[in-house]
């Protein structure tokens, strides 16, 4: 890896009180690598992703996005923020706002963007996800996988040099599942730098690079993805595999 | 018993009951329900900020506020104000405070104090994955706050916070206790003057019946307008 990683994780750990919820977590994300995190709930996948964007908090370690160390109090967090797209479980898109202005918020009070300049970006994304024609409703107006690919497009729409998601299609009904995983699956053939967690293992094998496994707050297994679902190495990951791969 | 009742006195001061005590009453509302909400609204954020001591003083604030009667608080404020002013200035003597003034001060920390629980209430109705998603794209936590939080917070809690106006708006005909003269004042100062106590009375009551009513309607409008949204 001669370039300098994208993501640069040393040595993470986390406490909530005295529970500890990430133990010593190293991994490095290459510029254009998608890397699928798995593992079993409360293994801290999600707390692992947020921690990229700050959204939590950690005691030690340090944690490196294009070449910002989020630990140096000097670095503006917003803008840090701005750079790294962010999909939640439960889409979380503003229900008091607009499809547009949901695009466009951040767009024009963080980038500074005007309005024509931030709805001419937000119509090509919504374009690109194939919602065009629901820019104008509202969040509660749209189903579920319609919501989730809002989601990818606001995020989109600041132009970020990274995308974490953080179990995007588990609150899915199973027909809405393949819509989100599309737009992702896109995404990633586009060269975009993406941390997912996710259980989709049919998405992990169609573009994941590597695939990282976790339990109980430790990486286990941090593998090309041939590797990984040729043979992993620990029991864990092979116990978790045969668990979700024979359904 | 109602043979000699006189109705006709009501025509006769219809004119000073409304632009004068009426309109002194809205104005009193309107003034306390919007300076006190805007402070209500920010000692809400206070006592939800992640920040050392103030969230306390806020606190300590609202309970104290909210466990003293209103009577006592406006007594208090109109007698104390004026000291407290020249304590202040460093003036040699007390600094005058007119009673719309002080009264004025008087319901709005009060409403203040009130509001603040209400949005603290709507600023929590607002699940904290609302924030996140907000911060993750970049807006700062009072961005988040004004642009996110606030607007779905304060839509939740628009019954709430009409109710608390209604409420309102009957508690200020307490300023009867500095002399100003409100709507119920004038009500009463006719039915002195006149002999008409019972008139001046029954229609006191109508009329704030006729306003708490109407304003309670509105209330129970948007409860279900907002059930339709979620």
């Amino acid at each position: 890896m001669l370039e300098k990683p994208m993501i640069d994780i040393t040595l993470v750990n986390k406490l909530y009180g005295s529970f500890q919820v990430l133990t010593d977590c190293t991994t490095k994300v290459a510029k254009g690598e998608v890397v699928v995190v798995c593992g079993p709930s409360g293994s801290g996948k999600s707390t692992l992703i947020k921690c990229v964007n700050a959204l939590e908090p950690f005691q030690s370690g340090r944690i490196i996005v294009d070449g910002v160390n989020l630990s140096d109090p000097k670095i503006d967090l917003n803008r840090l923020r701005a750079r790294v797209g962010m999909v939640f479980q439960h889409f979380e898109l503003f229900p008091h706002l607009k499809i547009t202005e949901n695009l466009c918020l951040a767009q024009e009070k963080v980038l500074g963007r005007s309005r024509e300049e931030a709805m001419v970006k937000a119509m090509g994304l919504l374009e690109r996800v194939g919602l065009k024609d629901h820019a104008h409703k509202r969040p509660g107006q749209l189903s579920g996988g319609q919501q989730q690919r809002v989601a990818i497009a606001r995020a989109l729409a600041m132009d970020p040099v990274a995308m974490l998601f953080d179990e995007p299609t588990s609150a899915l009904d199973p027909e809405m599942i393949n819509e989100v995983l599309d737009v992702m699956i896109e995404l990633a053939k586009e060269g975009m730098t993406m941390m997912v967690v996710t259980h989709e293992m049919g998405f992990a094998r169609k573009v994941a690079h590597r695939v990282i496994f976790m339990d109980k707050g430790e990486i286990v297994e941090d593998a090309p993805k041939e590797d990984f679902f040729g043979k992993p190495h620990s029991d864990r990951a092979q116990t978790f595999l045969s668990k979700i791969l024979t359904h | 018993m109602f043979g000699n009742l006189d109705f006709d006195v009501i025509r006769r001061s219809a004119g000073y009951l409304f632009f004068d005590g009426m309109s002194f009453t809205l104005t009193l509302t309107a003034l306390t329900t919007v300076i006190g909400g805007a402070i209500g609204t920010v000692l809400a954020m206070i006592r939800l900020a992640p920040i050392p001591v103030l969230p306390k003083v806020v606190t300590a604030y609202v309970n104290l506020t909210r466990s003293l009667p209103l009577v006592l608080l406006i007594f208090w404020f109109y007698f104390l104000v004026p000291y407290v002013g020249q304590w202040l200035t460093g003036a040699d003597r007390p600094v005058h405070v007119g009673a719309f003034s002080s009264s004025l001060i008087t319901f709005t920390m009060v409403e203040a104090a009130y509001f603040c629980e209400i949005m603290r209430a709507g600023i929590q109705s607002i699940a904290a994955s609302q924030t996140n998603a907000a911060r993750a794209v970049g807006l700062s936590y009072l961005q988040a706050m004004r642009y996110v939080v606030l607007p779905q917070a304060f839509r939740n809690m628009v019954p709430l916070l009409l109710t608390q106006t209604i409420v309102m708006f009957q508690d200020t005909s307490l300023v009867y206790v500095v002399s100003i003269t409100d709507f119920l004042g004038a009500a009463s100062k006719v039915a002195q003057r006149d002999g008409r106590l019972v008139e001046m009375y029954l229609f006191a009551a109508v009329v704030y019946f006729c306003f708490s009513f109407a304003a309670s309607m509105l209330v129970r409008h948007l409860q279900r307008r907002n059930e339709f949204v979620h």
